[in-house]
């Protein structure tokens, strides 16, 4: 039975081994993008330019905002005179991140109330972001810490006191997509796009030079050779996903939480629906530059709409729905949930049910499509 | 079925929306014949080869390959056939080795014979001491008769050619009959189409298809005596072009070609001769410097048969 699919996948494989842009494709595109995703986002981050609007004006608001500075990972640039200039500056990019303290700070950190700041970041680097609201987060809990402490001797009775609430406004990116964040998308996206494009193209190259019409008058059953060509580009996926694992885990620090066995079980069912794409591609494309075109016109709401670059939390409620009919939405959570939150089936099922019932949809209806285009 | 009939199509008909591209073609091959299909661009003889395969549903009529149905036993009749297609199909980036392996592995050719057929199908191309040498690199003739080789790996009964030796060179042309007649000898049945007439000349039997009709099927010989209807002259004279021009409105003539600079004119021989075209000719102003009476080639029965009305 897999007399004749075992010389396609053979031939496959000198053939992918041959062209330096299948290897390319395959080997140092998940590398490259991981790097650079990475490196975007990655950088080491302190002396963060930091503007103070200080409305409370007392010991305790300035020893507030000295212990930012002295953490090191704020610089305090200058004073603002108003909250408006304050919020201009982080605007203007002037300064990262505006700390605002409100008039009755002190006095409230004085008698055990909640004193509340504002800190206002700018998110557009989300590493930066997140690296400021880690940094600011730690500041308040010490300066809070040792707020309550003073009080109680002062008193001399228990912590009744709220010590001190930092409120976190974060512009421009609101969630923060970071490299962790990203590496489980890339994987997504890395699966699809590799089987998607390299099947199509495995198929229209043969129609292209003419070898197609040699094969289909040999024995070859259209489903052997459908096999024979899914088969080793399944392969390369998963080679492609193990560079993106290794460079996230050794490079990036990015370790899998979850289960691996169920990463590999759950990405075949998804990679279902981007094989069927893929030989639907094939199926009608003539050259493979139309496969290129075709295949990037029908990625392109998968990057936009699975929530891989964009927080559907964000979305209008229609394109949320829209996003629901891609496979990658579903991938994306199962590929967060497993490695960054360990999660297992048991969280993941509503999502791996929609992606095997697509699967099986898309799959059946383009291997049949392609059967009878090929007969 | 009188003698062994390995093709035997009745009524095999292939339209593409409007165009009618095989309309009611019917014949026969015998086992062990050189079968040419000729016919020129677009007359359908690709389209009647793929519904020979099996990979091409007829519209109508019926066909049996090596005693399978050609529109329901396709998948039997691909196995026992091989096919060269127009476009010498070889992947260019792999070696002739990796080739021939490629298809006899396609074929299912037992491994124990595989070696040593491998060995034979690269002696028969010539291509020894090139089996590491990718196929992309091979000149033309050298990828045709590797083509033929991965056609032939499984050592099939019948052999379909389609325009294999479109845009080889002559030598290679030759070589590559030789080896086609050398298969015909072993018994190999060969279909081949081309719209080389000197191809033909060597046929058992050849087909004439003109706008998807087959016009005339015989052997060589046959075809020369029997399809043209009256005798064939060639003329010499100074301006031939104007001669032509003249010649069709000549009593006694139904037919004027010019082969370079030579007429070939076909002549009713009740009411024509050579002598009296000449004095005809002589007549209206132009010099013959001969009329002689030839046997027709391929190329005149041909012409004829498509020019025909
Ligand atoms: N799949 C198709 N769809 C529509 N028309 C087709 C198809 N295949 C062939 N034709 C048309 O059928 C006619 C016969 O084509 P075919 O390829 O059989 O000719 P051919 O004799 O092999 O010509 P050539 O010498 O150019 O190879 C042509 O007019 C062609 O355009
Ligand atoms: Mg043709």
């Amino acid at each position: 039975m897999f007399g004749r699919i075992a010389p396609i996948i053979l031939k496959e494989f000198i053939q992918i081994r041959r062209d330096p842009r299948t290897l390319a494709i395959v080997l140092a595109m998940p590398a490259m993008q991981l790097l650079l995703f990475g490196y975007a986002i990655n950088t080491v981050v302190d002396h963060l330019p930091t503007i103070v609007f200080d409305e409370s004006r007392d010991a305790q608001s300035r020893a507030f905002a000295a212990a930012f500075h002295n953490s090191g990972y704020f610089d305090l640039r200058a004073q603002a005179h108003s909250r408006a200039e304050a919020v201009a500056a982080v605007d203007t990019g002037e300064a990262r991140v505006a700390l605002l303290i409100p008039p009755e700070f002190g006095n409230h950190l004085l008698r055990g109330q909640q004193a509340l700041a504002q800190l206002v970041v700018d998110g557009s680097d989300p590493n930066t972001a997140q690296t400021a609201l880690f940094a600011a987060g730690m500041v308040a809990q010490v300066q809070s810490g040792e707020a309550v402490a003073s009080l109680a001797e002062r008193l001399g009775r228990g912590s009744a006191a709220s010590g001190i609430e930092l409120r976190p406004v974060v512009l421009y990116n609101p969630s923060m997509l970071s490299v962790n964040f990203m590496i489980p998308g890339l994987i997504g996206l890395i699966l699809q796009f590799q089987t998607l494009i390299l099947t199509a193209f495995a198929i229209v190259r043969e129609r292209e030079r003419g070898t197609l019409e040699q094969l289909v008058v040999t024995p070859i059953r259209s489903w052997e050779l459908m096999l024979g060509k899914i088969i080793p580009y399944v392969a390369t996926a998963c080679m492609a996903v193990g560079v993106a694992l290794a460079v996230g885990r050794f490079w990036f620090g990015v370790e899998v939480a979850g289960s691996l066995p169920l990463l590999a079980a759950l990405s075949l069912i998804f990679l279902l629906s981007s094989l069927g794409v893929g030989l639907f591609v094939s199926t009608i494309s003539q050259t493979q530059t139309q496969a290129m075109q075709l295949a990037v016109f029908i990625m392109l709401p998968s990057v936009l709409l699975s929530g891989f670059m964009f927080p559907r939390e964000g979305m209008p409620f229609v394109i949320q729905q829209l996003g629901l009919l891609i496979p990658l939405t579903y991938f994306l959570q199962i590929l967060r949930g497993i490695i960054l939150k360990g999660v297992g089936m048991e969280v993941l099922w509503p999502n791996v049910l929609p992606l095997a019932l697509f699967g099986l949809a898309v799959f059946g209806l383009s291997a049949n499509r392609f059967r009878k285009r090929l007969g | 079925m009188t003698t062994e009939a390995i093709i035997d199509v009745r009524g095999l008909t292939k339209r593409f929306g409007d165009l009618v591209a095989v309309n009611d073609v019917s014949f026969a091959v015998q086992r062990g014949e050189v079968f040419a299909f000729l016919g020129p661009n677009g007359s359908g003889k690709s389209t009647t080869i793929r519904m020979l395969c099996g990979i091409l549903e007829p519209t109508s009529g019926e066909g049996r390959v090596l005693g399978f149905d050609i529109a329901r036993e396709g998948e039997q009749v691909k196995e026992h056939i091989g096919y060269m297609s127009q476009r010498f199909a070889l992947y260019e980036d792999l070696t002739v080795r990796e080739n021939l392996e490629f298809y006899a592995g396609v074929y299912q050719v037992p491994g124990s014979e595989r070696k040593t057929r491998l060995v034979e199908l690269i002696d028969m191309a010539g291509l020894r001491g090139r089996e590491r040498q990718l196929a992309g690199q091979l000149s033309g003739g050298w990828k045709q008769r590797l083509a033929l080789g991965c056609a032939i790996v499984h050592q099939p009964p019948l052999l379909f050619l389609d325009e294999p030796t479109a845009g080889v060179d002559p030598v290679s042309r030759r070589r590559f009959w030789t080896m086609i007649y050398g298969l015909a000898r072993t018994g190999v049945t060969v279909f081949v189409t081309t719209h080389y007439l000197d191809e033909a000349e060597h046929a058992t039997r050849v087909a004439m298809i003109h706008g998807g009709v087959l016009r005339a099927l015989a052997s060589p010989a046959e075809l020369k005596r029997g399809a043209l209807q009256g005798h064939l002259l060639s003329l010499v004279c100074d301006t031939p072009m104007q001669a032509v021009a003249l010649l069709e409105r000549a009593p006694g003539v139904r037919e004027v070609a010019l082969y370079g600079t030579t007429i070939h004119a076909l002549i009713d021989p009740a009411q024509q001769t050579a002598e009296g075209l000449s004095a005809w000719l002589g007549d209206v102003g132009i010099t013959v410097h001969g009329a002689t009476r030839i046997e027709p080639t391929l190329e005149d029965v041909f012409i004829s048969l498509i020019g025909a009305p």
